[in-house]
């Protein structure tokens, strides 16, 4: 007590000390005060508590003075009191007030005090509160996220409806910080009140659906907390997550791979059954329609891995990486819990990686290694020198490593590992040294054909001078004899030898064990050992004299002549023993074995109760039970099940519905933080834009019939796979994963598919094998060509890296051509081009995307588009042999965004060759083209593809110029439609309804029309309005009514399209837009396009 | 998540606490402390720990124990590794990670914890942005703050945490700008008595120190990347761009960091660049030992091994040693048994030898086994993996940046049985 005081009053004088020369600095005439207090504290140390008020008293004075110094001084002290648990409460309405300080240094050391003491003081701490809604409303992010952070740790019950309302406004804070902050309040608050909870789930609902990798770990962290089991909130952000899981933070990834670790499980089905035929050619199932997919799961000799399911898989993999030992034991526990069993192996080497890491992270890492090697082997077996024991490893390693190398013994390896064994008997650690001595024991009896050499080794060490390692031995031979006890009484007559130098209590109990259960194969040596027990009994520990209980009767029952009066000696000993259990058992030792009149009918039995033959003990591992707990966890690491630990559940029979993981497309929302790399922004754009692209292709999915499905499919295949394959080659030298036999069995019918993806090449830049790749897809997709051709043609989205100047030589009809640009399409981005550095990792975000679209496109209601029109530009009467024909491609042009691109396919109908063929005068002369680059040769009957770009500045007035050629000029003239002056926009309904409501009066322009019945499917409203116009489909809720927006290519402006069907097939078209002109022409041809079909 | 923290010094005595939720009492270590007390060596007091309400995980670094609360499930490696980032975060900042430094810095401390935690939940745990919102002290900072009362925190409000690169800060500016990688490969080994290698494999790590001005994005390639068996990075080094290419492509934090570990399997052939002809003899009778050991040069590759020193920890009964050493010196530690030979450079003209004789307790039996060797070491200027960098490029600015890389060798976990 004494001690405690004055250590708290020199404490108390230093601080003064330290405040009085601050003070001095400072020039305060604090001075004559403060002396007077140090000398009471100097003086009487029954006075320190006293003098600790005082000091509080003090501190009260620095906090209410004027000056911010003294006051930051203050709560710095205040600081370090709480740090070394002391209490500071009284200062509590002294501190709050500072609350509003402007002093960003002191206002966060007020909210550590106020978050560590406002428990207790609640009434005080409702003061802070409205600072702190004011916070909440900050122009700045990080006040207004510090300022919840601390609102919602302050643990008042009054203020949940508080905190509830500011959390909701948090989640739809335009910041992400913002956001995240709220994700960390939803589990204050509900540890607070967890009444709360429905609300609570609304809101992380709504948060999980966030788009900022920032939200996604925190967010799911709440998930985990407040409810874990509403698995059904993860369904719709499954396929998010899977995709940024890599941009997470690394604490975010671990708690988002366990979560869907735990929701694969009950998602999917097993992949470990027996008669799995392993579908490594998932690449498929991930691309091809559900539909597909869907047959798959019926059948069920095959087992075909649900896309979703091999999508976690893949996107943990390079993970592994990580240099946060919980990502890499997270990913590792995922791959054991779901892939298959032949995949699980590419984790061992991550995780003996991890053993070179600090002590801690050592233990649990091989705490979880050695339950997996129980089960598998063949994993680590490799790796089995890694586990070998320093002499500097901290004990509980020591013991783990052993374990393992146990558990990894088989024939092939035994001798090595018994030779390291050997080492380690003779280790200073003598804790140590008889684990290993366990661990030979249960190589012996794991591996029957060691057994004799590990017990002849174990026999060599009886003679060992230290006494725990030969009572180790002795317990481990005994089990060891147990297993086959013929052949070795000479060992144990060796160890009745023994006997005497051993003091072990275990030890010694075990051989006499021994001696009783194998008397007969030791009839001389038994008597006599009993016989010096008899003399020592008194002296013996408990166990050993139950023993020699248990050797004296059974003597007694085999040779009763020589040892009766021992027996006897013996049990009237133990009937006297303090121990009531050795009375107990001489008790009831005497009544079987000794006959007398009463108990004739057990003793006839005696023999075969006391001399029965037992089984062998197991020689088990202690990590044999461990499996049952989901690796990497607490529950796993301490072996008892956790508060709040998730069982993994066990696989379902059949898949619950995979379809609930779809999403509807949702336009992207452009992420709100700056993005300083240059890698993250094109990201974002290119999310953007093929976004639309997807959609584009999907239309052409839909009114298509299958076989041209895996066609134009097969251009949103190229791209993402030809980064898939790009991967793959380097994965292939690699030693691991399954994953690049998978490329070869590729199914026959993707096989034009794939002969064009290994033609293209991975940059889409490079543009020097261009002609050749074309020419050879060319050849490829004929098959797919004739089956396609009743079916509408799809524009083809064509790609800037085809499209560009350089021309193609064609060969084939004009047809063919879209469908060569298909094959050429790659979802690279639109936009400026990129630098090469960052394409590999560009089109791995891509592939995320393009994933998830694909599931996408199986739901939503697709827009497709009609037949591609092709235009005469010149006859080939007109034009000397060389005639013309365009078409629009409808997609944006890489020349200026203002132009319209055009296709213009040319061929030479003559018999001569055409040379320098190029665009010559235009008019109006203030009209903008992107001219092709002179095609220096035409070849009879070939005819080229080239591009232009032209600025129509939103009028339909046709672009006139001259085609020349070395000899000739010929004029000509493109006239758009008004249809394709237009580019699609994406929008949601809300936006659609309120830019509208923007475009009333003069701007809207509608009209009444009639369709046929037949017509009015959603299918063929979209198929005929998009085919007239390069317009959107806007989602709309209701099903009588169709939204279509777009923007003019040159002023972008906005058109929107909106058709209500109303009874008996009229339906009224309307049309809003600022530009009246086109607004009336494309009613028209709208007008016409749905009346006709 | 993590509910509290204490922080313990290796006598026992708990100098700090903090918690993110509610308050857990300090009694809650006493159950640490008695599974302390039943280890003896702090080192083998178990990571994790289970009291009848709560978890313990705790590690130990520098002489103090980091002890953390768990309430519920989570995953040990999880706390385990943000305790470690506590300690890297204190060492980056102090320069060292003790109790008196700790004490003598309780406010930036407390103001640290308060910043990496969230309720639990890691929230800012690079340094980069952490040193945007707390300053580290320096001493003319400490001498301004003892004059104006200011504490570190900073008055500035980071962007560094929302911006999609959080591990570096923006606006960087160096007058000087460079950038240098270390490359340092540790050897493993076990060598047994006859000097037959047991085990040995090479564990690498790329250190880098990066000084750049504005966004640099770097590329670092190899000459040889084929050697490395496994990989882990830091997360500014894009995956892909390694998984394709075998390039490491990144732009960088700011200052000093850990760019890259690595492994050379042990499949390869792994050169010991020493060796070590050693013997340990205690005699049966009389109670002294002797002592012999002699280091010569093995697979050097021409260069210079410097560094040398032997350590061995005796058996108990060793009570004091008599050796004479033909280079370096010695010292044995009677309450520790260990015996530390400072050897220096090898000199393979000349190979440093140390002998003499050993006494030992009286009447204690003969120590059945021999103490290993453990041997450090270091050779500059060379990988013994053979890796080499073969070029840096910088995209993204248009200064040319100094540049450079040294390559070191060391000994690791490097034991030689006797």
């Amino acid at each position: 007590m004494n001690g405690s005081l004055s250590s708290l009053r020199s404490e108390a004088v230093g601080a003064m000390r330290t405040m009085l020369v601050s003070a001095e600095s400072l020039q305060l005439t604090l001075k004559p005060e403060l002396s007077q207090e140090e000398q009471a504290l100097t003086h009487t140390s029954s006075k320190a508590k006293e003098t600790h008020k005082a000091r509080n008293e003090d501190l009260k004075e620095m906090l209410e003075s004027n000056k911010e110094s003294l006051k930051l001084e203050a709560m710095k002290r205040i600081v370090g009191l709480i740090s070394k648990g002391k209490n500071a409460s009284e200062l509590f309405p002294a501190v709050v007030k500072n609350v509003a300080s402007k002093n960003i240094e002191l206002k966060k050391l007020v909210y550590v005090y106020l978050v560590r003491y406002a428990e207790e003081q609640q009434d005080l701490a409702l003061l802070s509160i409205s600072t702190f809604q004011r916070a909440l409303k900050d122009p700045n992010q990080f006040i207004r996220a510090s300022a919840l952070r601390v609102l919602s740790s302050i643990r008042v019950p009054i203020i949940v409806p508080i905190m509830m309302l500011a959390i909701k406004e948090a989640a739809s804070d335009l910041s992400p910080y913002v956001r995240k902050t709220s994700a960390h309040a939803i589990q204050k608050l509900f540890s607070l009140d967890p009444d709360q909870k429905e609300q609570l789930i609304e809101v992380i609902e709504k948060l999980l659906k966030d788009k900022s990798t920032l939200v996604a770990g925190s967010v799911v962290v709440a998930f985990e907390e407040v409810c874990p089991d509403r698995i059904d909130l993860i369904h719709k952000n499954f396929r998010k997550l899977c995709n940024l899981l890599v941009d997470v933070e690394e604490w975010g990834q671990v708690v988002i791979i366990n979560m869907l670790t735990r929701y694969a499980r009950t998602q999917f089905t097993s992949p470990w059954r027996e008669d799995a035929m392993f579908d490594e050619n998932n690449e498929k199932a991930f691309y091809d329609s559900d539909s597909e997919e869907k047959k798959g799961q019926a059948d069920v000799k095959t087992y075909i891995m649900d896309p979703d399911h091999r999508l976690l898989l893949r996107n943990t993999k390079p993970l592994l990486q990580s240099r946060n030992t919980a990502v890499v034991m997270a990913v590792a526990q995922l791959y054991w819990h779901l892939a298959p069993k032949h995949e699980v192996s590419i984790v061992t080497k991550s995780l003996v990686r991890l053993l070179r890491s600090h002590r801690e992270v050592q233990y649990v890492v091989l705490q979880n290694i050695a339950t997996m090697s129980i089960q598998r082997k063949g994993m680590f077996e490799p790796y089995m020198k890694s586990f070998y024991v320093r002499s500097t490893d901290s004990t509980h390693i020591k013991t783990l490593k052993l374990e393992i190398l146990t558990n990894l013994a088989n024939e092939a390896n035994i001798s090595t590992i018994l030779r390291e064994f050997q080492t380690y008997v003779k280790s200073q650690d003598k804790a140590f040294a008889a684990a290993t001595i366990q661990a030979i024991g249960r190589c012996a009896t794991n591996i029957s054909e060691v057994t004799d050499t590990c017990l002849n080794g174990l026999v060599l060490l009886l003679s060992n001078r230290d006494e725990s390692v030969v009572a180790e031995s002795v317990v481990v031979i005994k089990k060891l004899l147990q297993t086959q006890p013929n052949q070795h009484s000479d060992i144990i007559s060796h160890m009745a030898k023994l006997f005497d130098n051993i003091t072990v209590p275990m030890a010694r109990a075990s051989i006499l064990w021994l001696m009783g259960e194998y008397c007969e194969r030791v009839p001389k040596i038994a008597p006599d050992v009993l016989r010096k027990m008899a003399k020592t009994f008194t002296v013996e520990e408990d166990i050993v004299k139950l023993q020699t209980v248990n050797l004296a009767a059974k003597l007694f029952l085999t040779n009763s002549k020589q040892t009766k009066l021992l027996t006897q000696y013996i049990l009237n000993l133990g009937k006297y023993d303090q121990n009531y259990d050795i009375r107990d058992r001489t008790r009831f030792i005497r009544q079987l074995i000794v006959p007398s009149e009463k108990s004739s009918t057990l003793n006839k039995y005696a023999r075969r109760i006391l001399l029965a033959s037992k089984p062998a003990p197991v020689l088990e591992s202690a990590f044999k039970d461990r499996d049952r707990f989901q690796l990497g966890t607490l529950s796993h690491s301490l072996n008892i099940k956790t508060s709040g630990y998730q069982e993994l559940s066990e696989w379902p029979a059949v898949a619950p519905d995979p379809s609930v993981r779809n999403v509807e497309v949702i336009e992207p929302v452009k992420e709100w933080a700056p993005s300083v790399g240059k890698a993250k922004q094109s990201k974002s754009e290119d999310k953007f834009y093929s976004d639309d692209e997807e959609k584009e292709e999907n239309a052409s999915d839909s009114s298509s019939s299958d076989d041209s499905d895996s066609s134009s499919s097969s251009s949103e295949e190229s791209g993402s796979e030809s980064e898939e394959e790009s991967n793959e080659e380097s994965e292939k030298t690699s030693s691991d994963s399954g994953k690049s036999s998978s490329e070869s069995e590729t199914e026959p019918k993707n096989n034009s598919k794939k002969a064009t993806r290994k033609k293209k090449p991975a940059d889409s830049d490079s543009d020097e094998s261009d002609s050749k790749a074309s020419s050879s897809s060319a050849e490829s997709s004929s098959s797919s060509v004739s089956d396609s051709d009743d079916d509408s043609e799809p524009p083809a989205p064509q790609k800037k890296s085809n499209v560009k100047a350089r021309p193609k030589v064609e060969v084939k009809s004009k047809k063919e051509v879209s469908l060569l640009d298909l094959d050429d399409f790659s979802p690279a981005p639109m936009n400026a081009p990129k630098p090469s550095v960052f394409s590999p990792s560009l089109l791995s975000d891509l592939e995320g995307l393009s994933l998830s679209n694909v599931s996408s496109a199986m739901q939503v209601t697709t827009p497709s588009f009609g037949p591609m029109k092709t235009f005469e530009l010149l006859h080939h009467m007109t034009g000397k042999g060389l005639s013309a024909k365009y078409h629009f491609p409808r997609q944006p042009c890489l020349y200026q965004p203002s132009m319209v691109s055009v296709q213009v396919i040319l061929t030479n109908g003559s018999d001569h060759t055409l040379e320098e063929i190029h665009v010559g005068d235009r008019s109006p002369a203030s009209l903008h083209i992107h001219c092709f680059n002179t095609i220096e040769r035409l070849e009879p009957r070939a005819s080229v593809t080239v591009s232009m770009g032209i600025d129509f500045s939103d009028s339909t007035q046709a672009a006139n110029f001259q085609l020349c050629t070395k000899e000739d000029q010929f004029s000509v003239s493109i006239q758009p439609a008004v249809g394709e002056l237009l580019m699609p926009s994406t929008m949601t309904e809300a936006d659609f309804c309120k830019e509208q409501k923007k475009l009333l009066g003069m701007n809207e322009t509608s009209a009444t029309i009639t369709m046929t019945t037949a017509n009015t499917s959603s299918q063929t409203i979209n198929k005929q309005v998009l085919s007239v116009a390069n317009v959107g489909v806007a989602p709309s809720s209701q099903n009588n009514f169709h939204r279509f927006a777009g923007r003019t290519v040159s002023s972008g402006a906005l058109v929107l399209v909106s058709l209500e069907l109303k009874e008996s097939s009229s339906a009224l078209l309307t049309i809003n837009t600022e530009k009246s002109i086109m607004a009336s022409m494309l009613l028209q041809d709208l007008k016409q396009a749905l009346t006709e079909a | 998540m993590i509910h509290s923290l204490f922080l313990i010094n290796h006598t026992g005595d708990i100098f700090l606490e903090k918690h993110w939720k509610s308050v857990i009492s300090r009694s809650v270590c006493d159950y640490f402390f008695e599974a302390k007390e039943k280890a003896e060596d702090p080192e083998n007091v178990p990571p994790v720990l289970y009291t009848p309400h709560h978890y313990l995980v705790s590690i130990y670094r520098g002489k103090l124990f980091f002890l953390s609360v768990i309430q519920t499930e989570v995953s040990p490696l999880f706390v385990i590794e943000f305790l470690h980032r506590v300690a890297d975060i204190f060492q980056d900042y102090f320069g060292e990670c003790s109790e008196a430094v700790i004490k003598d810095n309780v406010v930036i401390v407390y103001a640290l914890l308060e910043e990496m935690l969230d309720n639990g939940f890691p929230l800012a745990t690079e340094s980069n942005v952490l040193k945007e919102m707390i300053r580290p002290p320096t001493i003319l900072r400490s001498v301004v703050n003892t004059l104006t009362g200011g504490s570190n925190v900073g008055d500035t409000l980071p962007a560094g945490q929302l911006s999609n690169i959080p591990w570096r800060r923006a606006g960087v500016k160096y007058t000087n700008n460079e950038a240098y990688f270390d490359v340092i490969e540790e050897i493993d080994a076990i060598v047994d008595k006859s000097g037959t290698t047991v085990f040995a494999e090479i564990q690498g790590v790329i250190e880098a120190c990066v000084r750049l001005t504005g966004m640099p994005d770097l590329t670092l390639s190899f000459m040889n990347p084929r050697l490395l068996d496994d990989v882990s990075f830091h997360p500014c080094v894009r995956f892909k761009r390694w998984e394709s290419e075998r390039v490491l492509s990144f732009i960088p934090p700011d200052g000093n960091f850990r760019l890259m570990s690595y492994h050379v399997s042990s499949q390869n052939l792994v050169a010991i660049p020493v060796y070590v002809k050693q013997n340990i003899s205690f005699l049966e009778t009389g109670a002294c030992g002797r002592l012999d050991i002699t280091i010569g040069p093995k697979q050097t590759m021409g260069k210079m091994v410097e560094g040398l020193k032997v350590t061995i920890h005796m058996p108990k009964m060793v009570l004091s040693v008599n050796l004479t050493a033909t280079q370096g010196t010695h010292t044995y530690d009677l309450t520790a048994k260990v015996l530390v030979w400072d050897v220096g450079k090898l000199n393979p003209q000349k190979l440093p030898n140390l002998r003499g004789s050993l006494s030992m307790q009286s009447g204690a039996p003969k120590p059945e086994d021999n103490p290993s060797i453990n041997m450090d070491l270091k050779i500059q200027q060379l990988a013994i993996s053979g890796l080499k960098v073969s070029r840096l490029d910088m995209h993204g600015e248009k200064y040319k940046p100094f540049k450079g890389v040294k390559y070191l060798t060391k000994a690791g976990k490097f034991q030689v049985r006797t």
